[in-house]
């Protein structure tokens, strides 16, 4: 290293980063006010999260336990019920907020959109077991980031209301047993 | 009352005690670090020894050069040892109050008497009647007594050398 | 005698009780300040504008519990961070803060400070030793070695304005510099006090004794509570006495110009001059990193040494040849 490099670095680059921030006085601090002033949550924001319905106001949540297991810290509890329509339900859906991390892989689990998290931060509560959310807290009525999905309208499983075959996509059972083409 | 106290020669009495006693616990206290704490203490008694008697010069010096580095050098020594083993085996076993405050205590006679002389209008005009100066200092030092300060630089030059000798990498270029 | 010494006492006490408020009142201005540099916004929220924020902390600090390590030297333990709050507060007593306030006209009054200011680091030294643990002890031992090198070029740097007012005494420096600011002549001899100032009283970037990345909190790690209160407060009264000194000794303690002098009284431009310095020492804290320790202990020996030495010889050299 020669001399006037040496000098460089040990007086004009102190002086220098002292400018620099010196100048930071004039410039608009970076944070918020925040309980006052709210800062921007993009949509897809990974906040709370919330159980969605699907359009026709039913549950969408057909409790296959893949979002429980793929939370890498094992907060959501369910437990799944088969109705007398033929429809899957969560018995009981539990998350635990004040384990979860927020992390969105249920979200990414879910086959039929059901969980979903939302731009809602403001998770605080003085009593830990108020973070735990049973169904009812969970669940909206609507459908949340995608309006016309319906689980049930594209699957071919069989529920009150909708036979074999009368899904979207999906064309009426072949009689296998019968002779014409 | 606090005013009848503060005359010259009962300051002077305590200091000097304060000193007295503080190099005394230096040689029959076995815990080091306790031992150098309190030579400071009996340093800093000296230099209000010398500040009574006339030489603010010499009671400066006195704090910054003995008390301020000198000691501290002592005691970075001492550092390096820690609270080790030969040292908790040699410490007193039973911490007892004396044994505690008494450090605390003598300095804080000092503390007193340091605020007493600062306060006191009187007695700073009868220190100041008749004090060394600085100028006086140096015209001496550098008079009459030319020669002692040659050789103690001397001294110290040789002290200089010795210790750049020993902390210097040695031939091999390895870092000590 | 005993009225004047009454009213001495009061003064004392009137001092202290305004300076150690505001040692406590320039955490909040350091953290608001420093906040404001990284654009942020700092401790805004308790009182107006945070100003009781300080108050706040002092609250919770009171609370915490006082503990002391079982396996530290208890006595020295406790008179560490006492030992340095003293040392900075006496140091006070020597400073003209203008010119009818002030505790002592010391004839020795530079030395006082330096004595003060070289007894200080016993509060650190002792404070690593008597923690007894690692951390602590490192802390403890860079702070010796620090400060016991940049004492020498803190001496060395003010003799040069020792040399040209030809007196110790704080007050007649400051009334020596009624025709102009030390500053003009001893610019070298005010850096090196500067540099040297801020390594005495271990900021930014010199605060390697309690350097947190690499010593959790280096010397006053064990500390808590009242204790780790104290070190703070010396800290920052450090930090206060360090820039009073300054502006005594180089920029003219409360004198100013002509026409600036008349519109406020003089211990208020005192109080202004020691405010932009103690701005300076934050700036330096937000905008410097740390050196490593052996890099400060050679800039000190290889650069400020000669410096210091030469710039004393320079002023005696022309202050024989009558320039200054
Ligand atoms: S939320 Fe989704 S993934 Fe989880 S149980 Fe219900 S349907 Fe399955
Ligand atoms: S966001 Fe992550 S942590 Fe939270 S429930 Fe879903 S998978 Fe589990």
């Amino acid at each position: 290293m020669n001399k006037e490099k040496l000098a460089n670095s040990l007086i004009f680059s102190q002086l220098r980063t002292m400018w620099l921030v010196l100048k930071h006085t004039f410039t608009k601090a970076d944070t918020v006010q925040y309980p006052e002033q709210k800062p921007y949550l993009a949509p897809r924001y990974r906040g709370r999260i919330v159980l969605t319905r699907d359009p026709s106001g039913e549950e969408r949540c057909v409790a296959c336990n893949l979002c429980a297991v793929a939370c890498p810290v094992d907060c959501i509890a369910l437990q799944q019920v088969v109705d007398d329509d033929g429809r899957k339900r969560a018995d009981f859906f539990r998350i635990n907020f004040s384990r979860c991390i927020l992390c969105g892989f249920c979200e990414e689990a879910c086959p039929t959109y059901a969980i979903q998290l939302t731009p809602d931060v403001e998770l605080a509560e003085y009593d830990r077991q108020n973070l735990v959310y049973e169904k009812e807290h969970l669940l909206i009525n609507g459908p949340g980031k995608y309006p016309d999905y319906s689980f049930y309208q594209q699957s071919g499983i069989v529920i009150a209301g909708k036979g074999k075959g009368e899904a979207e996509q999906e064309r009426p059972p072949i009689d296998i047993k019968g002779l014409m083409p | 009352m606090l005013t009848d106290l503060a005359t010259i020669d009962s300051l002077f009495y305590l200091a000097a005690t304060v000193a007295v006693i503080a190099s005394l616990k230096v040689v029959t206290g076995s815990n080091t670090v306790h031992a150098l704490l309190y030579l400071v203490v009996s340093l800093l008694a000296v230099a209000v020894c010398f500040y009574l008697m006339g030489a603010p010069f010499a009671a400066g010096l006195e704090v910054i050069v003995y008390a301020g580095a000198i000691l501290v050098l002592f005691v970075f020594a001492v550092l390096m040892f820690g609270l080790g083993k030969d040292e908790t085996i040699n410490a007193p076993k039973s911490k007892s109050v004396a044994n505690m405050f008494g450090a605390m205590l003598l300095a804080f006679a000092l503390l007193l008497e340091l605020t007493v002389i600062i306060n006191n209008a009187q007695i700073q005009q009868t220190l100041q009647a008749n004090v060394v100066s600085s100028k006086a200092v140096g015209i001496m030092l550098y008079g009459p007594y030319l020669l002692a300060v040659e050789i103690a630089s001397f001294l110290l030059l040789a002290g200089l050398l010795a210790g750049y000798h020993y902390a210097k990498p040695d031939v091999q270029g390895s870092q000590l | 005698m005993m009225p004047e010494m009454l009213w001495k006492l009061l003064e004392i006490t009137i001092i202290i009780a305004l300076l150690i408020p505001m040692a406590a009142m320039l955490v909040w201005v350091e953290r608001r300040v420093i906040g404001i540099w990284q654009d942020r916004h700092g401790p805004n929220r308790v009182g107006p504008f945070g100003i009781l924020q300080s108050l706040a902390d002092l609250l919770k600090i009171l609370g915490k519990e006082d503990w002391i390590p079982p396996f530290s030297d208890r006595l020295v333990f406790i008179l560490a961070p006492i030992i340095g709050a003293i040392c900075v507060l006496m140091s006070f007593a020597v400073v003209p803060f203008s010119p009818d306030i002030g505790v002592s006209d010391l004839n020795i009054g530079l030395l006082f400070f330096l004595a003060m200011a070289s007894l200080a680091v016993y509060s650190v030294v002792l404070a690593g030793w008597a923690s007894n643990s690692k951390y602590a002890l490192l802390g403890g031992m860079r702070a010796a070695a620090q400060t016991v090198s940049y004492e020498v070029f803190m001496g060395l740097s003010v003799m040069g304005v020792v040399l040209l007012t030809g007196t110790f005494n704080l007050r007649e420096i400051v009334l020596a510099q009624s025709e102009g600011w030390l500053i003009q002549s001893q610019f070298v001899g005010f850096f090196i006090f500067l540099v040297a100032g801020i390594a005495e009283s271990h900021r930014l970037p010199f605060d390697l004794p309690e350097a947190e990345t690499e010593l959790t909190a280096g010397f006053h790690t064990e500390y808590s509570g009242l204790k780790f209160a104290l070190f703070f407060l010396g800290e920052y009264l450090g930090v206060t006495l360090i820039s009073a000194m300054s502006v005594v000794l180089f920029f003219g303690g409360w004198l100013m110009p002509e026409p600036l002098s008349a519109w406020l009284p003089p211990l208020v431009w005192f109080i202004i001059k020691i405010m932009c310095f103690v701005m300076f020492f934050i700036l330096l804290r937000t905008s410097l990193p740390r050196p490593r320790f052996d890099q400060l202990l050679k800039f000190g020996w290889m650069v400020m040494l000669p410096l210091a030495l030469l710039n004393l010889i320079v002023t005696a050299l022309l202050r024989l040849t009558g320039v200054l």
